[in-house]
């Protein structure tokens, strides 16, 4: 039920912010598509205890290569798609908590916070970079 | 086709308004530069060079002559940036046309001039009302409880409408943001304290999430990828200060919080 719970809000968000970002209607749930394939692997592996770096960057890779499928066969820039599936791996909570430690003059907690909200960034980076390596790789071999 | 400077001059206008909007709306650079040179190239000439920033793009076309004989240059200056992916397909699918050969070079700057004054989207009421939904959303995803949707909902709408107005009203992108995240908290805060809300973590972790500069993000490490340095640092910079920005706003209502009611 839970994580059920989970695929529908991930959809649903994704979708949503596509919307923000004026997604024409038509790729829409798509976009969503993407977000929830992402979350679905991000929520896994969280369940079973992964190292969230791990999970983030193994859900941006999984986001970024849905994207490209879609923007193949939708002929769309593939920014429609990833944008809005990359957002809800933001690391919004750690950089929120960090802040909040800041505040409180808890400054050896904040700084612990705020590097790992900078690595769990860096993780999306690279699940992003491995897409493309992956997708030109491709495109060399078929060519 | 007959060649003249006038001719080369009018295509690299076209492909200058076409590289312009992509860059205004959300575009990464590679594409814009692509865009462009394949724009030039459907019209017949080939040797084209750009370098496309996120503040301008200097764009210049060689003749058919060659060797700089008659060869154009021009700028393009870049002062608005939104994000708006309808009108980056639009201009992807002109160009695609254009590549296939449908389109005449006044048919196409048309179209592109069409689309640049084209509409701004969806409404903004259905965007604050998306901001709401993807705030509760984000809530629940985030491990928050269910009696917390409402009010995620009711902060992340107000906080994006609040981002909607202060834009229109203020110069500064990075203080409409710091804006739009304080009247996050303050909601989130105000919730709390009423009783209506439970946990303040929560609420304003989802409720921020439509703040998040998703595009600047990814465009940045695409662009970095692709190895346009300049493009992808600016962009990379952009993000982190509007990271910090949103920040700043909600840890103003957890100062001000911390010295009232703690």
């Amino acid at each position: 039920m839970t994580a059920f719970v989970q695929l529908l809000t991930s959809f649903v968000a994704s979708a949503a912010f596509g919307l923000l970002f004026n997604v024409p209607r038509r790729h829409l749930a798509p976009a969503g598509a993407a977000g929830m394939i992402g979350w679905m692997i991000y929520y896994g592996l969280q369940q079973a205890d992964a190292n969230p770096v791990l999970a983030t960057w193994l859900a941006s890779l999984a986001v970024s290569l849905a994207s490209q499928w879609f923007a193949r066969r939708l002929k769309a820039p593939i920014t429609v798609y990833n944008v809005s599936g990359i957002v809800p791996l933001v690391p919004g909570g750690v950089a929120y908590a960090a802040m909040r430690n800041v505040v409180q003059n808890h400054y050896d907690l904040a700084v612990q916070l705020a590097f790992q909200a900078f690595t769990l960034s860096g993780a999306i980076a690279f699940g992003l970079v491995l897409s493309e390596v992956i997708h030109l790789s491709f495109r060399k071999i078929k060519a | 086709m007959p060649q003249s400077s006038e001719y080369t001059r009018r295509i690299a206008g076209l492909c200058l308004l076409a590289g312009k909007i992509m860059i205004e709306n959300g575009a990464e650079t590679y594409r814009v530069e692509d865009t462009m040179t394949r724009i030039a190239r459907a019209y017949g000439l080939p040797r084209s060079h750009s370098f496309v920033t996120p503040t301008g793009i200097i764009f210049t076309i060689e003749g058919a002559e060659g060797e700089g004989a008659d060869s154009f240059t021009s700028l393009s200056r870049i002062t608005n940036r939104a994000t708006d992916l309808q009108k980056v397909m639009e201009v992807n699918a002109i160009s695609r046309r254009i590549g296939a050969g449908e389109l005449s070079a006044d048919g196409a700057y048309r179209l592109l001039k069409e689309t640049e004054s084209g509409g701004k989207g969806y409404p903004a009421r259905l965007k604050t009302a998306a901001a709401a939904v993807a705030s509760g959303c984000f809530l629940i995803m985030f491990g928050g409880s269910w009696n917390d949707f409402v009010p995620a909902m009711a902060a992340g709408g107000a906080g994006y409408l609040a981002l909607i107005c202060a834009s229109g009203r203020i110069a500064i992108k990075l203080f409409a943001e710091f804006v739009a995240s304080f009247a996050v908290g303050l909601l989130a805060c105000l919730f709390v304290l009423a009783g209506w809300g439970r946990e303040l973590d929560s609420i304003v972790i989802g409720s921020v999430m439509p703040l998040v500069p998703g595009v600047l993000i990814t465009n940045a490490v695409r662009d970095l990828m692709a190895g346009h340095f300049v493009s992808g640092l600016s962009k990379g910079a952009e993000a982190l200060l509007t990271a910090f920005a949103i920040g700043a706003g909600i840890a103003i209502v957890l100062a001000l919080r911390g010295g009232v009611a703690l």
